[in-house]
């Protein structure tokens, strides 16, 4: 009897998974039908172009910067950290989402994932690619950033391990090296497909070439399976500190605003819901460019929803809990710094932060919002900007009055601030956009696993 | 020219599954079982032992937090010392972050290129390649393969035997490689 009733579930789960008749053929046609097409979509090649353009502005001003240092940006004291750290935490926070979908949710079996795991680990290593060049550039002198390394030198000079900037350098190269084996490992499989398809030599040898030789025998699955399942149980406590070592950039000064425990706990689950976000921007746009509804289905973007309302509502506790404690620790800078955040110079960010941050996600309590597509992807957007406001709220907020009024400053952006930042949506996109040409967006061998078929035992009796 | 072995096809996961337990029943060793995704259960249907990839990626990851924990305190106490506002140089529980990060980074390392080493992968060229049916177990297709190394082999016998098992469009695959 149980054992019916646990069947019926999980036939109804793969059929809100997967729609329409699905067979192991249709799926491989679909997904690998989108690298396979001989020309782009017009849409693709419009935004490829944009892509490109933003590019071309990322390194016309990385050039000047380069050129002339950071006194090109807004920085100056008491604001020295500006738009660089809040766009380094932001684009890193967006890749938490990638790792928290191909990770966690393969290590809780939660095979809803399949479908846009592939999806969000490109957006994660893209993203990770985006926040690194911030750290690189802000030193100023660009051409000494591997003194970041520790790496033996003719001046005996070593960097500070006490320090949670080198700590930070550590969690983000090694996230961004796990995140890239993590995707590459998950590829193989599906490159030999592409391989065994192939109409031309060239795409044969290049596809054959990354995809190493594989050929499905159980006995190179059983390892790969093993390795797979080990880099989702590694990488689960790396993006965890990850965001907890950036918070702690913050958490470990002394400045009003900063100095809270409440950090690591915070950056995650803020991390997580901009993640989230932006794995919803593109998968929306992305499924229906490419057609595959039925492989990235509403129900997807309603668990996505969910999580987000989840991570939104921590982030949202937080908040309040910082302002709490504020008043609680008796410390009038304490005190003071966050009455300044609500209703200082900058109620405005703070204000735009609460919208999109706290408000905006209880929308999703109500299942109409959480398959509504237009409203998901405005959503998403907002998700994004608001975690944007929320690090300037953090980073500029809190340095331009912190102790002494005579040390008090507005801070406001320069062109190339607004340029360099800008221009990571060209690194961002022109990688995207060329995944999305050249690769699967979709797992084609885990999505299989959704169907029921895939299971020997489907039809025992 | 040598053979590499012989190839059967079957409908689905489940046919799969009972012939790997048939063709391990019948004592072949040298024998795979190709599908386009990993199926539930062959491991134990085609008696094989538990992957040893675990020990390699735990030595990498031990090592790795040896070395981060060993180079921080090498650094702090006698290679570099600074003297940061009288903080001690021996501030193990500063140096945990980065010892953590670099087990990681070399459990990762050992994960993949480990999986690589046990499935002896890159490996551009395979004799299975050479058979076009066998191109489509990477989209919907499962196959048994009896390589001709195993101690077993008779190509007249395992033909019957996959046959028998209820295998469709066998085929011997010739190996180029070998004369």
């Amino acid at each position: 009897m149980s054992e019916v009733v646990l069947k019926s579930r999980a036939q109804k789960n793969s059929e809100e998974l997967l729609l329409g008749d699905q067979t192991f053929t249709t799926i491989t046609n679909d997904i690998s039908g989108v690298p396979e097409q001989e020309k782009a979509p017009i849409q693709w090649k419009l935004a490829f172009a944009l892509a490109l353009s933003l590019l071309s502005v990322f390194v016309g001003a990385l050039g000047y910067l380069i050129w002339e240092g950071t006194g090109i940006w807004g920085v100056n004291a008491p604001i020295g950290w500006g738009w660089a750290i809040i766009n380094f935490v932001w684009w890193v926070g967006i890749g938490h989402a990638g790792t928290l979908i191909s990770a966690i949710l393969h290590l809780f079996r939660q095979n809803w994932r399949n479908s846009i795991n592939r999806f969000a680990e490109t957006m994660t290593l893209f993203a990770v690619i985006c926040a690194l060049i911030f750290p690189g550039i802000h030193i100023g002198r660009i051409w000494v950033a591997y003194w970041f390394f520790p790496l033996p030198n003719q001046m005996a000079m070593w960097p500070n391990f006490r320090s949670p900037l080198i700590w930070d350098f550590f969690a983000v190269f090694t996230y961004f090296t796990v995140s890239l084996l993590f995707w590459y490992t998950g590829l193989i499989p599906d490159l030999a497909t592409l391989r065994d398809r192939a109409k031309t030599k060239l795409r044969k040898k290049i596809y054959g070439f990354f995809a190493l030789g594989w050929r499905g025998g159980n006995r190179q699955w059983q390892h790969y399976e093993l390795a797979y399942l080990v880099l989702a149980g590694i990488s689960t406590p790396l993006v965890l500190s990850v965001h907890s070592v950036v918070s702690s950039d913050f958490a470990t000064s002394v400045i009003p605003g900063w100095h809270t425990t409440i950090f690591p706990p915070y950056f995650v689950a803020g991390a997580i819901y901009s993640g989230f976000g932006m794995v919803m921007t593109l998968a929306v746009a992305a499924r229906s460019l490419y057609n595959l509804k039925h492989i990235i289905t509403i129900s997807h973007l309603d668990k996505m929803a969910q999580i987000m309302l989840l991570t939104g509502s921590i982030v949202g506790y937080s908040y309040a809990m910082e302002f709490f404690i504020s008043w609680y620790s008796g410390n009038p800078y304490e005190s003071y710094a966050f009455i300044n955040r609500a209703l200082g110079p900058y109620w405005w960010a703070y204000w735009t932060m609460i919208f999109c941050n706290v408000v905006l996600p209880q929308f999703f309590w109500f299942k109409r919002f959480r398959t509504h597509v237009p409203f998901l992807f405005i959503a998403s957007i907002l998700v994004n900007i608001g975690m944007w406001f929320e690090r300037f709220v953090i980073v500029v907020i809190s340095l331009h009055r912190d102790y002494m009024p005579s040390a008090w400053a507005m801070y406001s952006p320069t062109i190339w601030d607004i340029a360099i930042y800008l221009g990571t949506f060209g690194i961002f996109f022109t990688g995207f956009l060329l995944f999305l040409r050249f690769l699967p967006m979709a797992s084609i061998a885990e999505v299989k696993l959704v169907l029921p078929e895939s299971n020997p035992h489907h039809g025992d009796h | 020219m040598k053979t590499y072995g012989i190839i059967a096809k079957f409908d689905d996961p489940s046919a799969l599954l009972h012939a790997a337990e048939e063709v391990r029943d019948a004592g072949f060793k040298n024998f795979d079982c190709h599908s386009p995704f990993p199926v539930h259960g062959l491991d134990d249907a085609m008696g094989l032992k538990r992957s040893r990839l675990g020990y390699v990626i735990g030595v990498c990851g031990l090592i790795g937090a040896l070395f981060g924990f060993g180079l921080q305190t090498w650094v702090h106490l006698s290679e570099y010392p600074m003297n940061i506002g009288g903080k001690p140089f021996f501030a193990y529980p500063a140096y945990v972050i980065i010892t953590f990060e670099l087990m990681v980074l070399f459990s990762a390392f050992g994960a993949v290129f480990g999986m690589m080493y046990f499935n002896k992968i890159p490996r551009l060229h395979h004799p299975l390649f050479d058979s076009e049916k066998f191109c489509s177990v990477t989209s919907d297709a499962f196959y048994v393969s009896i390589e001709s190394a195993d101690p077993k082999y008779d190509e007249r016998k395992v033909e019957d035997f996959l046959k028998n098992i209820g295998g469709k469009e066998i085929e011997v695959i010739k190996d180029e490689n070998e004369k």
